[in-house]
């Protein structure tokens, strides 16, 4: 699938939910199918800034697909990379850097894509992006 | 006694709705809510006698002038100053403290030391490491045990010859814990050391009194007692304060002016350079007749009582750890639930309408001491009431069922 229509998707399932409690619940399950960054990689290079929860990413190139990896020490932040990653892993650079993310504010997340959240959400959609512009370069 | 039914309606701000739920604020220890008399304070300045002080001739400025000097008085009263020119008004605690730091830099040696208590607020940390860069003094640390209390023992052990400045909040903001500032005091000064004692979380919870206390300086923030954001108080000893150079340079702080050589004014304007907040500072004063027309002492007394029912009522909840449990305490929880982190804590919390603070309240130290990323912090004021106690007691486990 590509990147507009994994979000599409993301945005559809969370329209079943009518309050934020569902919500966030569903979140914390998300959190806990994140793709599980290898222990290797925990460390303080990998650290996103920006966050109050620590929050690591990791990302690999496999063919000319762009895989990400991740965890954080706060559940509700594992939601949120988890539906990050989920929009953007197994993409070829090119489209990461070029994707839209507005489906953020769809899902009702909208809150926390004031850069001066503390969660750090901003952040970590420019440290994924990063990631992606690091690689294509590579790629060229 | 405290009728908190009546006090509330002073505040405006306690009667609006977060995420469609009544709002329960209970992140007083970071900035408190304003009263209805000191927002008239503000408007009123601002509709009514709006102008420069100090300079101007007119009727305008002269009124201005006046209203602040008026709060320069109040001030010097409610902490018991001995004069009103060792009444400096800046822009709050940070303020204040590097106009210290910064003033020492010319009274300071290489080795000479300085001792800071555990438990800072980052304010009263780094203008003092940059102090030591500065000058080749030492930075020596005041340990503090489990229960979150000053190690008095090895305060005296560190306390030496060189020592010539000490510094400690009266109030901690990270756990509450109450300092034993008198004895700091007093033992600093057998060995001929300053001290200075950040009262920005004292101020709404006791009055402090300058003369008694001895102490050299001391620094308020008017935001954490009622007052507005931006102004503050550092109060100093005359004889400190005149051997420190002025901190700013520019309109206010200059007796004469030439290009081969300016003169300073006299205290306290030597520390105000430019044009201060005047109407922070006006209802800096308002917000202090506020507080006195309740009382400090009843105000205290009624936190205490929040404090020790929310406290027993939040360790019913299992894993559930408070950090800062010192007897000597103020109306501040910081807690953790095991397992859990507390920006999950507190963004649930924030959903159902309660403001706490979470993360390391600028208290770093303290949190690498406890070897935790954070807390969440839940703080008291005298218009919380037992039933918000309540609200917070109940989201707080729904926030634990959520992420179990
Ligand atoms: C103990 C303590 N010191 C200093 C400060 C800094 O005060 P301000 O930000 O008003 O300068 C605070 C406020 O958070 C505090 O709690």
């Amino acid at each position: 699938m590509v990147i507009k229509e994994i979000q599409e998707e993301i945005v559809e399932e969370f329209s079943m939910f009518d309050d934020w409690m569902q919500r966030y619940e569903y979140m914390i399950d998300l959190g806990k199918s994140l793709p599980l960054i290898n222990e290797q990689y925990k460390t303080d290079d990998n650290i996103i800034k920006g966050c109050q929860s620590k929050v690591w990413v990791h990302a690999e190139l496999a063919e000319d697909k762009l895989v990400f990896t991740a965890d954080s020490d706060a559940i509700i932040t594992k939601g949120i990379i988890a539906i990050l990653i989920r929009a953007f892993s197994n993409q070829k650079p090119q489209d990461i850097i070029d994707a839209d993310t507005a489906f953020i504010d769809e899902i009702g997340l909208k809150e926390h894509l004031s850069p001066t959240r503390a969660n750090g959400l901003v952040s970590m959609i420019k440290q994924l992006k990063l990631y992606a512009v690091a690689y294509q370069t590579q790629l060229n | 006694m405290i009728d908190v039914a009546k006090i509330r309606k002073d505040f405006p701000i306690l009667s609006r709705e977060v995420n469609g739920k009544p709002l329960v604020y209970l992140d007083n220890a970071a900035t408190s809510q304003t009263p209805t008399p000191v927002i008239d304070v503000i408007v009123d300045y601002y509709s009514k006698y709006n102008a420069n002080i100090h300079r101007g001739v007119h009727t305008l400025s002269q009124e201005a002038t006046d209203a602040y000097e008026q709060a320069r008085a109040k001030v010097q009263h409610h902490f018991n100053i001995a004069k009103a020119q060792e009444v400096i008004l800046t822009s709050g605690t940070t303020h204040s403290i590097n106009i210290v730091a910064s003033g020492f830099t010319s009274l300071l040696e290489k080795g000479d030391e300085l001792l800071v208590s555990a438990m800072e607020h980052h304010s009263n940390i780094v203008p003092w490491q940059m102090l030591c860069e500065r000058t080749g003094a030492v930075l020596k640390v005041i340990p503090m045990n489990e229960q979150g209390e000053l190690d008095m023992g090895l305060y005296r052990e560190l306390l030496s010859d060189s020592t010539r400045l000490v510094f400690c909040n009266h109030i901690s903001n990270a756990l509450g814990t109450i300092n034993p500032i008198e004895e700091i005091i007093q033992e600093a000064h057998e060995v001929g050391a300053a001290v200075l004692v950040d009262g920005a979380q004292a101020a709404p919870h006791i009055k402090a009194d300058m003369q008694q206390l001895d102490v050299d300086f001391y620094t308020v923030s008017a935001h954490k007692i009622c007052g507005p954001t931006g102004v503050g108080m550092l109060y100093g000893k005359e004889e400190w304060l005149g051997k420190l150079p002025p901190y700013q340079g520019g309109g206010e702080m200059i007796a004469e002016v030439t290009f081969e050589k300016t003169t300073y004014a006299d205290l306290p304007h030597k520390f105000e350079a430019g044009t201060p907040n005047i109407c922070g500072g006006i209802a800096f004063g308002a917000a202090l007749d506020y507080i006195n027309a309740i009382g400090l002492t009843n105000i205290a007394a009624y936190e205490n009582d929040l404090l020790a029912y929310a406290t027993a009522e939040l360790l019913k909840i299992e894993g559930l750890k408070i950090y800062g449990t010192s007897e000597n305490k103020t109306s501040v929880i910081s807690f953790n639930i095991e397992g859990m982190h507390p920006y999950d804590i507190g963004s649930i919390l924030d959903k159902l309408g309660v403001a706490v603070r979470t993360g390391h309240h600028c208290a770093q130290p303290i949190m690498d001491f406890y070897k935790i990323p954070g807390t969440v912090r839940a703080s008291f004021s005298f218009y919380n009431t037992k039933e918000e106690v309540d609200v917070l007691v109940a989201c707080v486990k729904r926030a634990r069922n959520m992420l179990a």
